[in-house]
């Protein structure tokens, strides 16, 4: 069946295919390529690679790491992310079998505002969520990942919600004869069959909290040790008119890097969990 | 059962519901008490009725060009992604060599933070544009097309990936039968294909959709709002009206106020067409 014109197009295909990646990987490329040059030779040649003179070596990575303390806010993401996905998939799973399982007001309610809290833009709630946060000393890293239990509860126990429904009652009700506490019954029977919604849940939040701007700006703010990631990057470049290219590139580099090592590690999940997310949400 | 898992709500649900409401409910509230009032803090309010909604529409304010921005940034970029993503999907549904690298390779940009990404660009467009001694911020259109660039280069994989989905699930009996019949491979598309993955092209639509419309993180990083505030979306008016002087934020919290209302009217929209597919089916 396979003809050769077929065989001829399938060339074509691939050739555009390999031309569209190419587009896709050239911004990483070229920031990759410029953080190893010297600051003062970006901006005159740009897309060259870097040879004997415009070679810089590690320089720029020294510059911007003395510069920003991005490795501090390295360590400060991975933290509140971490963190952040934990409580979020600990938390938020209780909460949806809770309002699945009892039929009560208060659990319709609540069920309810989770669901429309998902349609809310944050500007909505950026100004007075803030000034909430100084009032209760929430300006801190543990208080970050608590408004982020708060702010991801929504997409969170919705989708564990819909995945709750779907488990036939008789199992948890085998456990609870058997006399296990709703606790027990939970953790023992429910939690283990939620996981692949668990795993769902906490790429959909890790992605949403590791790159989240504006509220570790608003909330943390510039002037503490606690900046995570995009804070630091927007301050390198917002800060002084006089920027220092070279040093943007290598952090730019720096930032991507963790990403880029989570998703080869992780890709199947991660396109799995993306994907249903986008479909349930 | 019921009964004595509703005793134990304290435990099921007590962490989120106070997180939802300090990151939430409370600061929802507020916001929508605070359009009405005049305020530098939140405990400083007096109420002045529809005066803010009133500013907020008024010329000066900047928030009725950021409203025709955005609406034609989200027009041209919901096109153009889903274009591409939709050929690509084809492409890709073709078993040609490579194809598991390809995806990889596509979707990997969705998972770089807007801000990281937004300077990224911006160190690209603006390499491209010093050849002809100019810059990124020089032109409202070089903003715009650079956004509709980046928001291309972010969105394609990750729409791609759904339209995947949904090609992969078209019956190829159907496709057959089509073939048998004598359609060409352009009617087989236009009348088998794009009918079957109807109800991915409708996520992928108010995906893109809302995705563009509520854009902040890129905006601020690429443009923000350069030059004389013409590239300036929504969200960045919204939180330049809050911070970027005082005396205007019950202004800015009104124009919050509006913004969700037209995001609401968005989903709601979204939710009748999904309603409607399902009836069909």
């Amino acid at each position: 069946m396979v003809s050769a014109k077929s065989k001829a197009s399938n060339k074509v295909i691939f050739v555009f295919l390999l031309i569209f990646a190419v587009a896709i990987l050239y911004p990483l490329l070229f920031i990759l390529n410029n953080s190893f040059k010297g600051k003062f030779f970006i901006s005159s040649d740009p897309f060259s690679l870097p040879n004997g003179e415009t070679f810089a070596g590690l320089t720029n990575y020294a510059n911007g790491l003395m510069k920003t303390g991005l490795l501090n806010a390295i360590g400060w993401s991975f933290f509140i992310t971490i963190v952040s996905v934990v409580f979020l998939v600990l938390f938020t799973s209780m909460t949806a079998y809770y309002v699945t399982r009892v039929k009560s007001v208060y659990s319709n309610a609540l069920y309810y505002m989770f669901v429309f809290s998902m349609v809310v833009p944050f500007q909505m709630v950026m100004f007075t969520m803030t000034s909430l946060a100084d009032r209760f000393h929430l300006r801190n890293p543990l208080g970050m990942c608590i408004l982020y239990l708060g702010f991801d509860a929504g997409l969170s126990v919705f989708m564990f919600a819909g995945f709750v429904k779907s488990i036939p009652l008789e199992i948890e009700e085998a456990a609870m004869i058997d006399g296990c506490t709703p606790l027990q019954t939970f953790f023992g029977v429910v939690f283990p069959i939620l996981k692949p919604t668990a795993i769902t849940v906490a790429i959909l939040d890790a992605m949403h909290v590791w790159n989240d701007f504006l509220l570790p700006y608003l909330v943390i703010g510039i002037s503490t040790k606690y900046k995570t990631i995009p804070v630091v990057v927007q301050m390198l470049v917002g800060s002084n008119g006089n920027k220092d290219m070279g040093a943007l590139m290598a952090m730019l580099v720096l930032s991507i890097i963790p990403i880029i090592i989570f998703y080869l590690t992780c890709q199947k999940y991660i396109i799995e969990g993306v994907v249903a997310g986008a479909v349930k949400g | 059962m019921e009964k004595t898992l509703k005793k134990y709500f304290l435990i099921f649900t007590l962490p989120t519901v106070i997180a939802f409401a300090f990151a939430f409910l409370i600061p929802f509230v507020q916001g929508v008490y605070l359009s009405f009032c005049k305020f530098t803090t939140v405990s400083n309010a007096t109420w002045v009725g529809l005066k803010n909604y009133q500013d907020a529409f008024s010329g000066g304010q900047g928030f009725m060009s950021a409203l025709g921005f955005t609406a034609s940034f989200t027009v041209v970029s919901v096109i153009t992604i889903n274009l591409l993503a939709f050929t690509i999907a084809l492409l890709l549904t073709r078993k040609i060599k490579g194809t598991n690298v390809f995806r990889t390779v596509f979707f990997m940009p969705n998972l770089i933070g807007g801000i990281v990404l937004g300077y990224t660009w911006q160190q690209m467009i603006n390499a491209v544009l010093y050849k002809y001694e100019t810059t990124i911020v020089a032109n409202a259109k070089f903003g715009f097309w650079g956004l509709v660039l980046l928001m291309n280069w972010q969105m394609v994989g990750y729409m791609m990936i759904i339209y995947i989905a949904g090609l992969q699930n078209v019956p190829t009996e159907l496709i057959e039968a089509a073939k048998i019949d004598g359609a060409t491979p352009w009617q087989t598309l236009i009348k088998v294909k794009v009918p079957m993955v109807m109800s991915s092209i409708t996520i992928c639509m108010f995906l893109t959709l809302s995705n563009s419309f509520k854009l902040f993180d890129q905006n601020k990083a690429l443009t923000d709002g350069a030059p004389m505030k013409k590239t300036q979306m929504l969200a960045l008016n919204i939180y330049e009206t809050f911070y970027g002087r005082t005396g205007y934020e019950g202004v800015g919290q009104a124009k919050a106020v509006v913004f969700f209302i037209i995001v609401v009217a968005i989903a709601l929209v979204q939710l009748s067409f999904t309603r409607s597919k399902e009836v069909e089916q």
